[in-house]
Protein backbone atom coordinates (compact mmCIF):
# COMPACT_ATOMS: atom_id res chain seq x y z
CA UNK A 1 0.00 0.00 0.00
CA UNK A 2 1.34 3.10 -0.76
CA UNK A 3 0.31 6.96 -1.75
CA UNK A 4 1.72 8.70 -4.84
CA UNK A 5 1.21 12.94 -4.56
CA UNK A 6 1.49 14.83 -7.95
CA UNK A 7 0.50 18.02 -8.94
CA UNK A 8 -1.48 18.80 -12.46
CA UNK A 9 -0.44 21.88 -14.64
CA UNK A 10 -2.89 24.02 -12.84
CA UNK A 11 -1.40 22.95 -9.49
CA UNK A 12 -4.22 20.45 -8.03
CA UNK A 13 -2.98 18.06 -6.11
CA UNK A 14 -4.13 14.65 -6.76
CA UNK A 15 -3.31 12.01 -4.28
CA UNK A 16 -3.29 7.99 -5.54
CA UNK A 17 -3.94 5.55 -2.81
CA UNK A 18 -2.83 2.21 -3.88
CA UNK A 19 -4.12 -0.50 -2.04
CA UNK A 20 -5.84 0.55 1.12
CA UNK A 21 -6.42 3.29 3.50
CA UNK A 22 -6.73 2.30 7.12
CA UNK A 23 -5.93 2.85 10.85
CA UNK A 24 -2.51 1.61 9.72
CA UNK A 25 -2.10 4.29 7.29
CA UNK A 26 -4.13 7.09 7.39
CA UNK A 27 -1.64 9.65 9.20
CA UNK A 28 0.37 8.99 6.03
CA UNK A 29 -1.99 10.31 4.18
CA UNK A 30 -3.33 13.33 6.69
CA UNK A 31 0.56 14.26 6.73
CA UNK A 32 1.05 14.21 2.52
CA UNK A 33 -1.66 16.29 1.83
CA UNK A 34 -1.25 18.79 5.24
CA UNK A 35 2.50 19.12 3.50
CA UNK A 36 0.66 20.07 0.44
CA UNK A 37 -1.72 22.06 2.08
CA UNK A 38 1.48 24.28 3.63
CA UNK A 39 2.98 24.19 0.56
CA UNK A 40 0.37 26.24 -1.27
CA UNK A 41 -2.18 23.78 -2.81
CA UNK A 42 -5.77 24.27 -2.62
CA UNK A 43 -7.55 22.07 -5.02
CA UNK A 44 -7.05 18.14 -4.28
CA UNK A 45 -8.52 15.19 -6.17
CA UNK A 46 -7.52 12.13 -4.15
CA UNK A 47 -8.14 9.15 -6.40
CA UNK A 48 -9.33 6.02 -5.49
CA UNK A 49 -9.02 4.07 -8.64
CA UNK A 50 -6.47 1.47 -7.25
CA UNK A 51 -8.14 1.67 -3.84
CA UNK A 52 -9.20 -2.23 -2.54
CA UNK A 53 -11.23 -0.91 0.84
CA UNK A 54 -11.38 1.71 3.17
CA UNK A 55 -11.96 1.43 7.10
CA UNK A 56 -13.72 3.77 9.05
CA UNK A 57 -10.75 5.58 10.57
CA UNK A 58 -9.73 6.21 6.83
CA UNK A 59 -13.46 7.96 6.52
CA UNK A 60 -12.24 9.77 9.32
CA UNK A 61 -9.65 10.64 7.84
CA UNK A 62 -10.64 12.48 4.69
CA UNK A 63 -13.26 14.34 6.59
CA UNK A 64 -11.29 15.68 8.78
CA UNK A 65 -8.79 17.27 5.88
CA UNK A 66 -11.69 17.96 4.10
CA UNK A 67 -12.51 20.56 6.82
CA UNK A 68 -8.81 21.90 6.98
CA UNK A 69 -8.84 22.44 3.50
CA UNK A 70 -11.90 24.29 3.38
CA UNK A 71 -10.75 26.23 6.53
CA UNK A 72 -8.20 27.40 3.92
CA UNK A 73 -10.44 28.13 1.85
CA UNK A 74 -9.69 25.30 -0.76
CA UNK A 75 -11.87 22.00 -1.52
CA UNK A 76 -10.93 17.96 -1.68
CA UNK A 77 -13.07 15.99 -4.19
CA UNK A 78 -13.07 12.36 -4.21
CA UNK A 79 -12.68 10.21 -7.28
CA UNK A 80 -12.57 6.50 -8.32
CA UNK A 81 -14.99 5.01 -5.99
CA UNK A 82 -15.58 1.59 -6.70
CA UNK A 83 -19.02 0.45 -6.44
CA UNK A 84 -18.66 -1.24 -2.55
CA UNK A 85 -17.09 2.29 -1.76
CA UNK A 86 -19.52 4.19 -3.51
CA UNK A 87 -22.19 1.97 -1.39
CA UNK A 88 -19.73 2.78 1.80
CA UNK A 89 -20.21 6.52 1.39
CA UNK A 90 -23.85 6.17 0.35
CA UNK A 91 -24.44 4.37 3.79
CA UNK A 92 -22.51 6.93 6.14
CA UNK A 93 -23.74 10.52 4.72
CA UNK A 94 -20.51 11.23 3.47
CA UNK A 95 -21.14 11.58 0.09
CA UNK A 96 -23.09 14.70 1.25
CA UNK A 97 -19.81 16.36 2.34
CA UNK A 98 -17.51 15.51 -0.62
CA UNK A 99 -17.96 16.05 -4.19
CA UNK A 100 -17.48 12.35 -5.93
CA UNK A 101 -16.50 11.60 -9.46
CA UNK A 102 -16.10 8.43 -11.16
CA UNK A 103 -12.71 9.84 -12.45
CA UNK A 104 -9.76 12.09 -10.92
CA UNK A 105 -9.82 13.70 -14.72
CA UNK A 106 -13.56 14.46 -14.16
CA UNK A 107 -12.78 16.01 -10.58
CA UNK A 108 -10.28 18.54 -12.35
CA UNK A 109 -12.03 19.00 -15.04
CA UNK A 110 -15.11 20.10 -12.61
CA UNK A 111 -12.37 22.54 -10.43
CA UNK B 1 7.04 -9.28 16.50
CA UNK B 2 6.02 -11.24 13.05
CA UNK B 3 2.79 -12.69 12.38
CA UNK B 4 2.31 -16.29 12.73
CA UNK B 5 -0.77 -17.53 11.06
CA UNK B 6 -2.15 -20.84 12.95
CA UNK B 7 -4.29 -22.71 10.07
CA UNK B 8 -6.31 -25.86 10.62
CA UNK B 9 -8.86 -27.27 8.75
CA UNK B 10 -11.65 -25.51 10.75
CA UNK B 11 -10.08 -22.22 12.15
CA UNK B 12 -7.21 -19.78 11.72
CA UNK B 13 -6.03 -17.92 14.56
CA UNK B 14 -3.77 -15.06 14.79
CA UNK B 15 -1.72 -13.22 17.63
CA UNK B 16 -1.58 -9.10 16.07
CA UNK B 17 0.84 -6.98 18.32
CA UNK B 18 -0.63 -3.99 19.80
CA UNK B 19 0.54 -1.51 16.56
CA UNK B 20 -1.77 0.13 14.38
CA UNK B 21 1.21 -0.58 11.77
CA UNK B 22 0.42 -4.21 11.40
CA UNK B 23 -3.23 -4.31 10.83
CA UNK B 24 -2.80 -4.19 6.85
CA UNK B 25 -0.98 -7.30 7.02
CA UNK B 26 -2.84 -9.31 9.46
CA UNK B 27 -5.62 -8.45 7.35
CA UNK B 28 -3.92 -9.25 4.25
CA UNK B 29 -2.28 -12.22 5.78
CA UNK B 30 -5.53 -13.97 6.89
CA UNK B 31 -7.66 -13.20 3.81
CA UNK B 32 -5.09 -14.65 1.35
CA UNK B 33 -5.45 -17.93 3.62
CA UNK B 34 -9.04 -17.98 3.63
CA UNK B 35 -10.65 -21.04 1.56
CA UNK B 36 -11.67 -20.36 -1.38
CA UNK B 37 -15.54 -20.88 -2.06
CA UNK B 38 -17.36 -20.10 1.06
CA UNK B 39 -17.39 -16.06 0.70
CA UNK B 40 -17.58 -14.64 -3.22
CA UNK B 41 -14.07 -12.92 -4.14
CA UNK B 42 -15.61 -9.70 -3.87
CA UNK B 43 -16.94 -10.17 -0.49
CA UNK B 44 -14.01 -11.19 0.37
CA UNK B 45 -12.19 -8.67 -1.01
CA UNK B 46 -14.20 -5.83 0.42
CA UNK B 47 -16.55 -6.82 3.49
CA UNK B 48 -14.28 -9.39 4.88
CA UNK B 49 -11.11 -7.32 4.44
CA UNK B 50 -12.86 -4.32 5.86
CA UNK B 51 -14.60 -5.67 8.87
CA UNK B 52 -11.47 -7.51 10.02
CA UNK B 53 -8.91 -4.36 9.64
CA UNK B 54 -12.41 -1.92 11.42
CA UNK B 55 -12.22 -4.80 14.15
CA UNK B 56 -8.32 -5.20 14.83
CA UNK B 57 -8.07 -1.48 14.87
CA UNK B 58 -11.15 -0.91 17.52
CA UNK B 59 -9.33 -3.56 19.83
CA UNK B 60 -5.77 -1.94 19.34
CA UNK B 61 -6.70 1.91 20.19
CA UNK B 62 -9.09 1.13 22.58
CA UNK B 63 -9.05 -2.66 23.73
CA UNK B 64 -4.95 -2.74 23.69
CA UNK B 65 -4.14 0.98 24.03
CA UNK B 66 -1.59 0.40 21.38
CA UNK B 67 0.77 -1.21 23.88
CA UNK B 68 3.27 -2.98 22.24
CA UNK B 69 3.67 -5.45 24.30
CA UNK B 70 -0.38 -6.50 24.20
CA UNK B 71 -1.50 -8.79 21.55
CA UNK B 72 -5.11 -9.15 19.97
CA UNK B 73 -6.50 -12.30 19.12
CA UNK B 74 -8.02 -13.03 15.77
CA UNK B 75 -9.47 -16.57 15.44
CA UNK B 76 -11.43 -17.30 12.17
CA UNK B 77 -14.03 -20.23 12.31
CA UNK B 78 -14.21 -21.91 8.69
CA UNK B 79 -17.62 -23.33 8.46
CA UNK B 80 -19.80 -24.38 5.32
CA UNK B 81 -22.44 -22.23 5.83
CA UNK B 82 -20.58 -18.81 7.49
CA UNK B 83 -17.21 -17.38 8.18
CA UNK B 84 -16.95 -16.08 11.95
CA UNK B 85 -14.12 -13.52 12.80
CA UNK B 86 -13.79 -13.53 16.22
CA UNK B 87 -11.87 -10.65 17.68
CA UNK B 88 -10.72 -10.23 21.58
CA UNK B 89 -8.50 -8.03 23.53
CA UNK B 90 -8.10 -7.99 26.86
CA UNK B 91 -9.03 -4.35 27.80
CA UNK B 92 -12.02 -3.65 29.60
CA UNK B 93 -14.12 -3.76 27.09
CA UNK B 94 -16.52 -0.90 25.79
CA UNK B 95 -20.32 -0.09 25.85
CA UNK B 96 -21.48 -1.15 22.68
CA UNK B 97 -24.82 -0.71 23.07
CA UNK B 98 -26.04 2.62 22.38
CA UNK B 99 -23.34 4.42 19.81
CA UNK B 100 -24.17 7.41 18.59
CA UNK B 101 -25.21 7.79 15.02
CA UNK B 102 -22.76 8.62 13.24
CA UNK B 103 -25.04 9.66 10.13
CA UNK B 104 -26.77 12.30 12.15
CA UNK B 105 -26.04 16.25 10.87
CA UNK B 106 -24.15 16.91 14.24
CA UNK B 107 -22.27 13.73 13.53
CA UNK B 108 -21.20 14.16 9.97
CA UNK B 109 -18.04 15.98 10.45
CA UNK B 110 -16.78 14.15 13.46
CA UNK B 111 -13.65 12.03 12.50
CA UNK B 112 -14.64 9.13 14.63
CA UNK B 113 -17.66 7.46 15.66
CA UNK B 114 -18.55 5.41 12.65
CA UNK B 115 -16.45 2.05 13.18
CA UNK B 116 -19.27 -0.32 14.79
CA UNK B 117 -21.60 1.50 12.03
CA UNK B 118 -19.47 0.36 9.02
CA UNK B 119 -19.01 -3.01 10.63
CA UNK B 120 -22.98 -3.26 10.90
CA UNK B 121 -23.19 -2.68 7.27
CA UNK B 122 -20.43 -5.02 6.13
CA UNK B 123 -21.39 -8.43 7.77
CA UNK B 124 -24.39 -10.27 7.87
CA UNK B 125 -24.22 -10.62 12.22
CA UNK B 126 -22.20 -8.60 15.13
CA UNK B 127 -22.27 -10.14 18.67
CA UNK B 128 -20.32 -8.96 21.68
CA UNK B 129 -18.92 -11.04 24.94
CA UNK B 130 -20.45 -10.05 28.05
CA UNK B 131 -17.61 -8.31 28.90
CA UNK B 132 -17.80 -6.07 25.53
CA UNK B 133 -13.79 -7.16 25.23
CA UNK B 134 -14.96 -9.53 22.19
CA UNK B 135 -16.57 -9.04 19.25
CA UNK B 136 -18.10 -12.11 16.70
CA UNK B 137 -18.59 -10.95 12.85
CA UNK B 138 -20.48 -13.29 11.06
CA UNK B 139 -20.61 -13.38 7.05
CA UNK B 140 -22.34 -16.14 5.33
CA UNK B 141 -21.53 -18.07 3.05
CA UNK B 142 -22.07 -16.31 -0.47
Amino acid sequence: MSFSVKKDKSGVVIVGVDGQLIVGNRQELKQKVLDALDGGGRKFVVDFAKTGYIDSSGLGVLVSLSKKIREQGGELRLAGLNEDLQTLFELTKLDTLFAITKTAEEALAAF
Amino acid sequence: MSLRLHVTALEMRLDVPSDLGVVGDAVELVASRLPAGTLSPRRLNFNFRTALAEALGNAIRYGTGEDPARVVRVRVELGQDAVRIHVTDDGRGFDHAHPPDPTRPENLEREDGRGLFVIRHLVDDVAFNAKGNGICLTLRAG
